[in-house]
Formats: structure tokens, C-alpha cells, sequence
């Protein structure tokens, strides 16, 4: 990539070049390495290094207010294109404000942010090494992108290899994933604000299949860095559960109270996440618009004082301290790159407390800006059961592996649609005593929570259903009552 | 096969990259650090996309992604590496880098892995067919068309909300492997959607209704006419809302359905088009997409639905969203059969499913969805075949059921892992009696077993009534790759189908 100029070159050389009332430029580096297999080899290994640039071009829109307004103050038009590799920063930046020149004023249009500028959410106060409101320029802005590369996956691919004999010995077929990326941010503004935020994003996925498929397991996690993924341990966990299939009990569609692993909380929350949109419930087509109308804000959601919250400082789940996106949507806006993102509480003591707004929707509605946060974490105050200490002190009921094929059935009540997927198991008197058939569910994850009579403590969690799109959560394991489990599904 | 576009023929907008540079300099050195197969790929995909919410802009992406990717066997082991740095010295290093990673990974290898031969194809050049490019269209003029068609919804009392969007990908691809095959090629696609959204404020319930007019392999004359008739659609969105507002809840229970190809088109995708992808039914997607039912062993012998079940796979319909001159291995396009006579009789493959497993040539559906992922099986243009000659209208299948429900339009699908057990929504539902249709209900959602609900596959219509759907969103693959595919169907007719009310599922 040296032929490429540096992020912060092409940063400010989109700055320089635009002719814009405002300009913010994004370039993200990628680096990515992932080995996949199946059916016990290797299949697919790959690395790929991207580069993405974005210009953002904003036009104050003359003749519709008094006097000269700050961009984004006044009605303000704006244009973004972008592109991958050896951009032409000119090119680039004149087709953004071609498309701002003939656009109408956005309805997200709110005040560049400025260095000083307050977070958008939370209570002020990013914790732990996040930069704070005032500092126009990241202390690392001018450092290089973090790479990575097939080196950090040599400790799986060595784990899989043993792994491998040992499932050809036994008769069993493993299969799974390996990744791990870095994206490295840098953000401009013709406001001053220089920004930078490398993510990293890792996954080890691993499944195994008895050879006849009637027995099929899966463990999953997600990792920084890949130093703390044993594929030893990972093995094992799945032989745990192998061994537990080999009694198989069939059991009909019904309500059953169930345990949900912390990975298939982590399913149905990204899922409840997703719908909290600010306007959506204003206008009155969300499970979280109030009837007659208004949102639900400050209404108790569940019996138990759970609460979901977001926070770039969270520890091990450290996502990017401030806003950056290359298109607006419902609740996200152009207008608010740079925004430092705070510590958000959604959910707190059971009560509904934020919903997704940027900073336009959210001044016309009269609440603070959420923007979205690259984490979720659902926690019950006191809660400290391991998912085994919850087995231990099950009557009867079903003990979940993971969730999948989630999808929104009705946006009315939030009811989702899905399936168990790669272990259930009835667990009576404290103990797990065979694997059971999957299910087809029907389930809100609002009835989930507020059916939830006891939870776990809190610890990195996987959605497998969401993982790839939102890496980093962190969930406890849920005991609910009379989960619907709708069908029988023969899939294993 | 070849149908180039008047003006659009040649390298089109690979025209400024160094093409031949970067292939030889990719394959020179994959071949003299002794790989068996290479295959290298350039690509230029456009991508624009503009929402509008009741009206207004409220996203807009013009994107353009450039890259080059390498794909190398190497002793039987694969390596895969891609750059956005289009030049000769960066694809060489790209060999250096598959190469490497090939090599480190065999101590997990378990199975080498060979590819089927397929017949070289030298320098050819393709185009789906298209009127106007949709990526040269003034986004001002994409803006003014969504905010037309928005405000004709808004203007109607029924209509609360409504989102207006298209999407535009032009995707230009540069392929060269070892054998000495050397395709270009260029595929348009067009999504425009409009949905109405109705409120119920005193109850805090809604309803929407949308387009729905298909995702196709058109450029912008899609918009004004070519294939759909917006304005029909548009006209009758707010009656249709208005009526589905106050239509009763379904009654939940076992009903004789006619689908409408609108929404049984992903029926087909998730319980056929899934199901017969050879990978998965080997397991080699066991970890993520799931396996299948459909075993391999079941191929000639599994009773996959009624007599009337013909299904084909193609990469060849005129304006399918998986058609091809050639797929991402450099297999050119072909047609085959899935299911016949209600009997599985094919899968879709790739060269190194075809060479694993005793067929002579790939039927091509290798696809990557970026010059930066690795081609993998993907799914063809998978399509029930309509009755032949005239057969039934969608009235006279209707008229045969007696009591039932007619379903229009997808919404929510969810399938499980070895594509059993589904359940599908819709746009909207009428309520039939005595072979007649009495108005909509709604809250509809209806499931059942792939294998059952086929067999209870009664009548299909006649070639008239066969329509063409499909979607850009098709997932599959770790780390995760969108495809675009279409399906045809004819509406159908299936006996006693398990009807849920959606409403009462989440009651308690």
C-alpha cells in the first residue's frame, strides 16, 4: 500500500481541496485475515487489505434565514461520495459537492461538531483512556494503521490441525471460522476535529457434527486479539456437549421455561437494539411507541431492574469513542461525525431510557443525542450465577445453545421469529439429561426480559446470529418462563 | 451468449485500470511459485443508493469499490489474497501472500482440494442487458422521482408515512486464470421500493404495504415502465393499506393457500435454492448457512414435492439478478434441472464441489461479491416452472380451493439449518370462500416442512402468470457475502397449510 497516500494525507488533502461551507473526510483502513474449515480441512484462507475514503460536503442553502448561519445552523444541503483504493481525493471531493449542489437542505442538519464539543449521549465522562470534550486533535491521529495479518490465526490453524486428528478418531466432523480484523479511523473536519480509532474485531466460531448429523454442537466467542482463544478449550467444550446428545429426547412444540446462554441473549438484545429508534417510535410505528401517542421513554419495561447500556470504555469491549459515518439514516446523520459517544444507558433499572436520535431528531424531540454505540451489555444489578449454577437449580426446562434465522415477524409487539440451533437440552432436577429436538420460536425479546425470573452475571458474549455485524457484547444467562417454542424443527 | 449493450461493450469502466499488467503479473507469479490453478480478478462496482422518508432525503451513497483479488491452489491447499492497490507489482505480491497462507494452513489440511476442468474461454466479453446505465442518472433526478412517487402516497388519507428507495449497482469484473480463460464482463441491477405506512394511534398499532415490484438485472428504464407498471402499483397502494388497516386478524388454523409468485419466489429460494447448493449439503457450510436435507445421497431418488415440481437452475435468464456470461472460476453460463417430476435430479455446484464428487464439469455458480472476498458456490437463478402452455390463471386456481387464503407479497421469512422448518408473511392476505376472494385478513404467517408443503403442491399456473422475483440480500459464506439472485414462479395452489396468527404468537 505505499504507493497509497498516508489517512492523514488524503485527509487533509480532502480538506484543502474543498470548496464546501463544510467538509468532513473519512478514511478507513482495513486489514483482515480468516481461515474457514469444514468437514475436518481447512477450506477457504484469506487476507485482503482495503481502504476506504468518504467525503462529506455540506452547502449552506442561501435566502432562507437571516443573516450568515454556521453550517448546519441554517438550512444546509448535503453530498457524500466515497470510494476504495487509489483515490482521487479531487475527484472525490468535487462529486460530493456536485451532489450537495443540487440537493434540498437535509433534515438532519445540525452544527458541525467543534473541537470542546460534549459527548452526544451519557452523562459527560468517557471513562478510561478516551479522549475527553476539547481535544480537537487525538494524541494518536498521526499514527500509522494498525494491521494485522495471518500470523495472529498460526496458534488456531496449529490448534485445528491436532483438533482435526483427534475428531477423525472419534468419528466427528469439525467446522468453523476464524477472523480477525482491524479497522483503522481517521476523521477530519473543516471544524478542526482530527480523529482516529482502531478496532479490532476477531471471531472463532467451531462446530462439531457426529458423522451421521444427528449430534451438532457449536462454540463460539469473540476476541481483541486472538491471545485469549485456546482451541483446546473450545474442543473440549464442544466433547462436553457431544457427549451430552448422546440420549436424545424428542419433545412437542410448547411454552417451556428455558435458559438462554449468555450467546443467546446476546441474539434476541442486538435484535431488541436494532428497533430503538427515537423517530420510528414518535411516529407511531415501534414497539416502543406509547399508545396514543409519545415514545415509551421512562415507561418500566420488565419486572426485573435489568439494564442495557453501551460504552465505548466498556472493558475488553472498547469500541470508537466518537461518531463516524459516511451516511445519514434515520437516526444517524452525517452532520454528527465527530460527536464523542459517551457511556448510554438504553435500559436502566428496568426502565426504558434512551432511544436512538442524532443531534436534530433529538433537539425536535427534546431529549439528548444517542448516537449508536459499538457495544451492547445487558446487566441485572447483583447477579453473579454462573449459566451451570442456573442448570443446578433447574426444576426441568431447556437449556439453549444459540439462536438463529432471527427475523421480525411483527413490528407492532417486536415479535421475532427464529430457531434453536446446535444444542438444546432438558435439564431436570438440576442436571442435563439428553439433548432435545430445535424448535421454531416466536418470541419478542421484550417479552423475553419481561418474562426473565433470574439472570446470570454478565460476561463476553457471541450473537450467532448478529456477531458479524456487532462483535462486541457482553450478556448474562436468562431464565424465562413459558418461551414459545411454536414448532418442531427436525434440523440438527 | 454474448448481448453487449450498444455503447456499453468493451472494458466499460475497467477501461483506466491496468488490466493485462495485473493479470500476468498475478498469474506469472502464482505459476512460477508452482501453483495448480490461479485466478485473478478485477473489479469496479458502483454503488448508489438514495432513501427518502415521507419525502425527504434521508440517505444517500455513491460508492465505487475498486480492487483486485487472488485466488491460488497450491498442493491442494488454498490461499486467498486481495488488495485495493490495482498495479502489477501489488498482484504479484498477492501471489506472494495466497501462497504463503496456503502453505502455512496445510498442516490443517484434511482434503486437497481439486477443481473440475471446464473448457477455456478465450477474451470473451459480456453485458447484461440494459437500457441506461442507472449510476449515470443525476442523483437529483433519482431525489425528484422518489419524491414524487412519495407524495402521491402521502396525498392519501390512509397513507401515514411513507419510504421511498432505489438502489443501482453496476458491477464491471476483469477475470483471468491459469488456463488461459479471460472474461469482462458487466451486470446492471435496479431496486426501487416504496412502502406506506398506516397508524393506529389510539390503539399504537400500524401496518405497512409496499411495492412490489422485484429487484432486476434493468438499468433506470425499469423506473419509467420497462417490466412494471408503476403507476398501477402506486395507485393502489393506499387502498390496499386502507382495506388490510381494518381487515379482521386471521383465524388461526389449516388452510388451503394460493401464493402469488410475489411472495412465493422466496419460498423457493430458502426451501429449494438453500437446499440444493451442493456445499451445504456436504457440510461445507455446517458451521454458518447450515447443511441440507438434501443429501447427497437422496440425488435421483429424493421425493422432493409433488409431480408437478419442476424446478431449473440457470445463470442465463435475460434480466436475472445471477446471471453471468461467465461465473467467478470461468465456467460459462449454463441451465439445469434441480427437481423434476417432484424428484431431486441436480445441485448447483462449483468446480471444486464437481470435481469432489464425480461430475465432469462445474455447472457455474461460483460468485464473490467483492474483488476483496473469495469466490464461492452461490446460488443460480433457481425457478419453478409454470404449467405448460396457457394452464390455470391465478382465478382459476383460486376458484379451486373452495376455502383458503390468497397471499400476496413477501415480508419476514425464516428457515432452520437444514432448510425443514419454515415460516413465511406476506404483504397481504385474502380471505377465500366458496373459490372467491372475500377481503383481506390479516396477522399471517404460515409454516410448515419443506418436503410437505411441496407434496402438498397441488396445480401451478400457466406460462402467462409466471413472474420474475429475486433479491440483492441473498447471505452466505464467512465472512459474509451478499448475492443477488432472482426466481421466477407461477402462482400455486397447496392443500392444508398451517396458518399462525402472528399477533396471538407473541400474546401471553
Amino acid at each position: 500500500m505505499s504507493r497509497l497516500a498516508t489517512p492523514q494525507e488524503t485527509v487533509e488533502r480532502a480538506l484543502a481541496a474543498s470548496r464546501a461551507d463544510g467538509c468532513a473526510v473519512l478514511v478507513e483502513e482495513l486489514s483482515q485475515a480468516e481461515v474457514r474449515f469444514a468437514n475436518n480441512t481447512t477450506t477457504t484462507n484469506g487476507v485482503r487489505r482495503d481502504r476506504r475514503v468518504a467525503v462529506v460536503s455540506f452547502r449552506l442553502v442561501p435566502g432562507s434565514g437571516p443573516g450568515a448561519a454556521a453550517v448546519g445552523a441554517g438550512p444546509t444541503a448535503v453530498g457524500v461520495a466515497s470510494a476504495s483504493g487509489e483515490v482521487d481525493v479531487e475527484e472525490l471531493v468535487r462529486a460530493s459537492e456536485a451532489e450537495a449542489a443540487l440537493a434540498d437542505p437535509a433534515e438532519d442538519a445540525a452544527p458541525l461538531v467543534t473541537p470542546g464539543e460534549g459527548p452526544g449521549s451519557g452523562d459527560g465522562s468517557p471513562r478510561g483512556g478516551g479522549t475527553g470534550p476539547g481535544d480537537a486533535r487525538d494524541a494518536g491521529f498521526d499514527d500509522e494503521p494498525v494491521l494485522t495479518g495471518a500470523s495472529v490465526l498460526s496458534g488456531v490453524v496449529s490448534g485445528l490441525a491436532d483438533a482435526f486428528g483427534r475428531a477423525r478418531s472419534s468419528g466427528d466432523l469439525l467446522s468453523g471460522f476464524a477472523t480477525h480484523g482491524v479497522a483503522s479511523t481517521y476523521l477530519g473536519t473543516s471544524t478542526g476535529l482530527r480523529r482516529r480509532h482502531a478496532q479490532p474485531a476477531g471471531t472463532f466460531e467451531l462446530v462439531a457434527r457426529s458423522a451421521d448429523g444427528a449430534r451438532s454442537v457449536w462454540s463460539g466467542a469473540g476476541t481483541a486479539s486472538f491471545d485469549d482463544v485456546d482451541v483446546h478449550a473450545f474442543e473440549e467444550q464442544v466433547r462436553r456437549r457431544l457427549a451430552w446428545a448422546r440420549h436424545q429426547v424428542e419433545l412437542p412444540a410448547g411454552r417451556y421455561e428455558v435458559l438462554l446462554p449468555p450467546d443467546a441473549t446476546a441474539d434476541l438484545m442486538v435484535s431488541l437494539s436494532e428497533a430503538m429508534s427515537g423517530r420510528d417510535a414518535e411516529e407511531g410505528r415501534s414497539p416502543f411507541t406509547a399508545p396514543g401517542g409519545g415514545t415509551r421513554i421512562g415507561e418500566r419495561l420488565c419486572e426485573l431492574p435489568f439494564g442495557l447500556r453501551g460504552d465505548p470504555a466498556e472493558p475488553g469491549l472498547e469500541s470508537a469513542p466518537f461518531l463516524a459515518t459516511a451516511a445519514s439514516g434515520t437516526d444517524v446523520s452525517v452532520f454528527d461525525n465527530g460527536l464523542p459517544v459517551g457511556v448510554t444507558d438504553w435500559i436502566e433499572g428496568g426502565h426504558l431510557r434512551r432511544l436512538r436520535y442524532h443531534r436534530a431528531g433529538a433537539g425536535r424531540a427534546g431529549v439528548p443525542p444517542s448516537p449508536p454505540v459499538g457495544n451492547l451489555v445487558l446487566s441485572l444489578p447483583g447477579a453473579a450465577a454462573t449459566l451451570d449454577e442456573l442448570v443446578a437449580g433447574t426444576e426441568r426446562g431447556l437449556l439453549l445453545t444459540c439462536l438463529w434465522y432471527i427475523r421480525e415477524v411483527d413490528p407492532v409487539t417486536l415479535l421475532l421469529t427464529g430457531l434453536t440451533r446446535d444444542g438444546v437440552y432438558l435439564v431436570e432436577h438440576g442436571e442435563v439429561v439428553g439433548a432435545v429436538n430445535n424448535f421454531r420460536f416466536n418470541e419478542s425479546p421484550l417479552d423475553v426480559l419481561a418474562r426473565t425470573v433470574e439472570a446470570g452475571r454478565t460476561e463476553r458474549a457471541l450473537s450467532r446470529e448478529w456477531g458479524e455485524w456487532m462483535n462486541r457484547t457482553a450478556m448474562p444467562a436468562l431464565r424465562v418462563a413459558d418461551f414459545n417454542m411454536s414448532s418442531v424443527s427436525p434440523a440438527t | 451468449m454474448a448481448s453487449p449493450h450498444p455503447g456499453s461493450g468493451g472494458l466499460g469502466e475497467l477501461s483506466g485500470l491496468p488490466l493485462q499488467a495485473v493479470r500476468e503479473a498475478a498469474l506469472g507469479r502464482a505459476a512460477a511459485l508452482g501453483c495448480s490453478h490461479a485466478e485473478v480478478r478485477v473489479e469496479r462496482i458502483r454503488s448508489q443508493f438514495v432513501a427518502l422518508r415521507d419525502g425527504h432525503v434521508e440517505t444517500t451513497v455513491d460508492d465505487t469499490e475498486i480492487g483486485v483479488g487472488l485466488r491460488v491452489v497450491r498442493r491442494g491447499s488454498i490461499g486467498f489474497a486481495a488488495t485495493v492497490d490495482v498495479h502489477a507489482d501489488a498482484a504479484a505480491r498477492l501471489a506472494d501472500d495466497a501462497v504463503q497462507l496456503a502453505d502455512d494452513t496445510s498442516v490443517a489440511l484434511g482434503t486437497k482440494v481439486s477443481l473440475a476442468d471446464e473448457p477455456r474461454h478465450v477474451e470473451v466479453q459480456w453485458s447484461s442487458p440494459y437500457g441506461v446505465d442507472p449510476t449515470t442518472v443525476p442523483l437529483a433526478d433519482k431525489v425528484a422521482l422518489l419524491e414524487d412517487w412519495s407524495r402521491r402516497l402521502l396525498a392519501a388519507p390512509s397513507v401515514d408515512h411513507v419510504a421511498a428507495r432505489v438502489l443501482a449497482v453496476v458491477e464491471d469484473k476483469h477475470y483471468a486464470d491459469l488456463s488461459g480463460t479471460v472474461t469482462t464482463q458487466r451486470r446492471v441491477r435496479i431496486y426501487p421500493l416504496v412502502e406506506a405506512v398506516g397508524v393506529d394511534g389510539a390503539s399504537g398499532t400500524f401496518e405497512s404495504m409496499r411495492t412490489l415490484a422485484p429487484p432486476v438485472g434493468r438499468g433506470w428504464e425499469y423506473t419509467s415502465g420497462a417490466g412494471w407498471d408503476w403507476d398501477a402499483e402506486l395507485d393502489e397502494l393506499p387502498s390496499l393499506l386502507a382495506e388490510k388497516m381494518a381487515a379482521p386478524s386471521v383465524q388461526a388454523g389449516t388452510y388451503d393457500l394460493v401464493i402469488d409468485p410475489s411472495n412465493l419466489w422466496l419460498t423457493i429460494h430458502e426451501s429449494v435454492g438453500h437446499a440444493t447448493e451442493l456445499d451445504r449439503a456436504l457440510g461445507y457450510e455446517a458451521a454458518y448457512a447450515g447443511t441440507s436435507f438434501a443429501t447427497f445421497d437422496q440425488l435421483g431418488s429424493l421425493r422432493y414435492g409433488s409431480p408437478v415440481m419442476h424446478v431449473v437452475g440457470d445463470r442465463t435468464t435475460p434480466h436475472g439478478l445471477a446471471s453471468v456470461g461467465y461465473d467467478d472460476e470461468g465456467v460459462a453460463a449454463q441451465s439445469f434441472d434441480i427437481v423434476r417430476d417432484g424428484v431431486l435430479v441436480g445441485y448447483q455446484l462449483d468446480r471444486r464441489m464437481a470435481a469432489e464428487n464425480g461430475f465432469d464439469r462445474s455447472n457455474g455458480c461460483a460468485f464473490a461479491d467483492s474483488p476483496l472476498h473469495v469466490p464461492i458456490q452461490r446460488m443460480a437463478n433457481v425457478s419453478l416452472q409454470p404449467a405448460p402452455g396457457p394452464g390455470p390463471s391465478t382465478e382459476d386456481l383460486i376458484s379451486g380451493m373452495g376455502r383458503g387464503i390468497y397471499i400476496v407479497g413477501d415480508k419476514s421469512w425464516s428457515i432452520d439449518m437444514q432448510r425443514y422448518n419454515f415460516q413465511f408473511t406476506g404483504q397481504r392476505f385474502y380471505r377465500v370462500e366458496g373459490g372467491r376472494l372475500v377481503g383481506q385478513v390479516k396477522d399471517v404467517a404460515y409454516q410448515a416442512q419443506t418436503t410437505e408443503f411441496w407434496g402438498s403442491l397441488e396445480a401451478v399456473g400457466g406460462e402467462s402468470t409466471y413472474v420474475l422475483g429475486g433479491a440483492f440480500n441473498c447471505g452466505k459464506g464467512q465472512p459474509g457475502q451478499v448475492a443477488p439472485v432472482s426466481h421466477g414462479c407461477p402462482p400455486a395452489l397447496l392443500r392444508a397449510i398451517r396458518v399462525l396468527n402472528a399477533r396471538e404468537e407473541a400474546a401471553r
